[in-house]
């Protein structure tokens, strides 16, 4: 949603808590912890596909809840009466939690990387570059408001796991990741102060050479 | 909504008040789940605990403050902050690629996610309304100098502004200027000065 208008106004919190509400916090945890839980990028996909006024209209834990509760259903974990009655069926299997407490702690704590083995990067630091125009059907982070755009490698990242196949179940296919500086100016026209920038970190195939 | 009070309400299930419709739904799907032994509710605590006490910004604090002191540390810092920030203990989700961005008098850097919420956990941890809000993540990239007013000091014109859009897996964190007047502050008095929003920077310190 970069650049939209009129979206509302940014309201300030003084001393706000990490939770608002205890369920707040049980739903976070419970997305970590769920066997639904398969990695991040289909994570966010799940929830980008709430249609655009409801998304607007929820708030961020009431997301969570919403993609939890449809994995669990599309897992074949629960059914839908069975998530309103917060009671099982009767004859069903019980399972064991696949995350026990110490290993949540453990995994919190872990250093992960999305770096991997990848092709070499096609572009070098400085280089101009065009943010591709494209509109695949599913997941990307590739934002709407630098796409056609100018723009110049500012730091090559190495490869790492590429979000529109990972979120979509077709492997990690890790690609070369850049930072990429847009002036101001390039996005936003000549209102915008000739000092600015946005840099955003885009994979190579949303890139071509300019 | 379950949220037209934003007061401090972690009285859901303590009695205050009649429990929302999400406490209420919540509970049922925590209940179903651990029935069904989908979830253990004591690995739930623990996240949640993690969440609540083990990470926020008095971690990214401490980093500020070392880099303030310590010139060899900074250099570390923004050459690898990853391994900088883990010299400190800092590691895990949302913090696995670091890349710290350093202010000047001629620089302020402000870091967003305009694609969902990305923000380095372990050392800010979970980020504030605000910053998940579609206010913030649409205006922050084209409006960087009207926002970072709103937050109490506007960037002189002639001062460079720098977004971060957090698009991928690397997490930005901002080291800001050490205030005048705080030459004879040791570490621990530092890094008392260092705001959560001075470390996305919303605002200097």
């Amino acid at each position: 949603m970069g650049g939209m208008a009129n979206l509302g106004e940014i309201v300030i919190e003084p001393d706000e808590p990490v939770f608002h509400h205890t369920w707040e916090g049980r739903v976070h945890a419970m997305t970590m912890a769920s066997p639904t839980r398969t990695n991040i990028d289909a994570g966010r996909h799940q929830r980008e596909l709430i249609a655009g006024p409801e998304y607007l209209a929820m708030t961020y834990y009431e997301k969570w809840f919403r993609s939890l509760t449809e994995l669990v259903v599309a897992h074949g974990l629960a059914t839908p009466a069975e998530i309103a009655d917060g009671r099982a069926a009767p004859g069903f299997q019980a399972s064991t939690p696949g995350l026990s407490a110490d290993a949540a702690a453990e995994r919190l704590a872990r250093r992960g990387s999305y770096l991997r083995d990848g092709p070499s990067p096609q572009f070098a630091e400085g280089d101009a570059v065009r943010a591709r125009t494209l509109n695949p059907p599913g997941h990307t982070r590739l934002p709407r408001y630098v796409r056609g755009r100018l723009g110049v490698i500012a730091a090559r990242r190495g490869a790492h796991v590429f979000p529109d196949s990972h979120a979509h179940g077709k492997g990690e296919d890790p690609r070369p990741l850049y930072t990429v500086r847009f002036t101001a100016r390039e996005l936003w026209g000549p209102d915008a102060n000739p000092l600015d920038s946005v840099c955003l970190d885009l994979w190579e195939p949303y890139l071509e050479r300019a | 909504m379950a949220h037209d009070h934003h007061d401090h309400d972690h009285g859901d299930d303590h009695g205050q008040e009649p429990p929302s419709d999400m406490a209420l739904r919540v509970k049922a799907l925590e209940s179903l789940m651990v029935e069904k032994g989908l979830v253990d509710p004591a690995a739930l605590d623990a996240i949640v605990d993690h969440f609540e006490h083990k990470v926020g910004p008095r971690n990214g604090a401490r980093i500020v403050a070392r880099a303030w002191t310590d010139p060899a540390y900074k250099a570390r810092l923004l050459g690898d902050a990853t391994a900088a920030i883990a010299e400190l203990g800092y590691a895990g989700g949302q913090g696995e690629h670091m890349v710290v961005v350093e202010n000047t008098p001629t620089v302020r850097n402000l870091v967003v996610c305009t694609l969902c919420s990305c923000y380095p956990w372990p050392v800010l941890g979970l980020p504030p309304v605000w910053y998940k809000s579609a206010p913030y993540r649409s205006r922050a990239v084209i409006d960087p100098r009207g926002v970072i007013a709103e937050f109490g000091a506007p960037p002189a014109e002639d001062v460079e502004v720098r977004v971060w859009d957090s698009t991928a897996e690397i997490r930005y964190l901002v080291l800001p200027e050490r205030p005048a007047g705080t030459e004879g502050l040791d570490e621990d008095a530092l890094a008392a000065l260092v705001t959560r929003d001075g470390m996305i920077g919303t605002r200097p310190l």
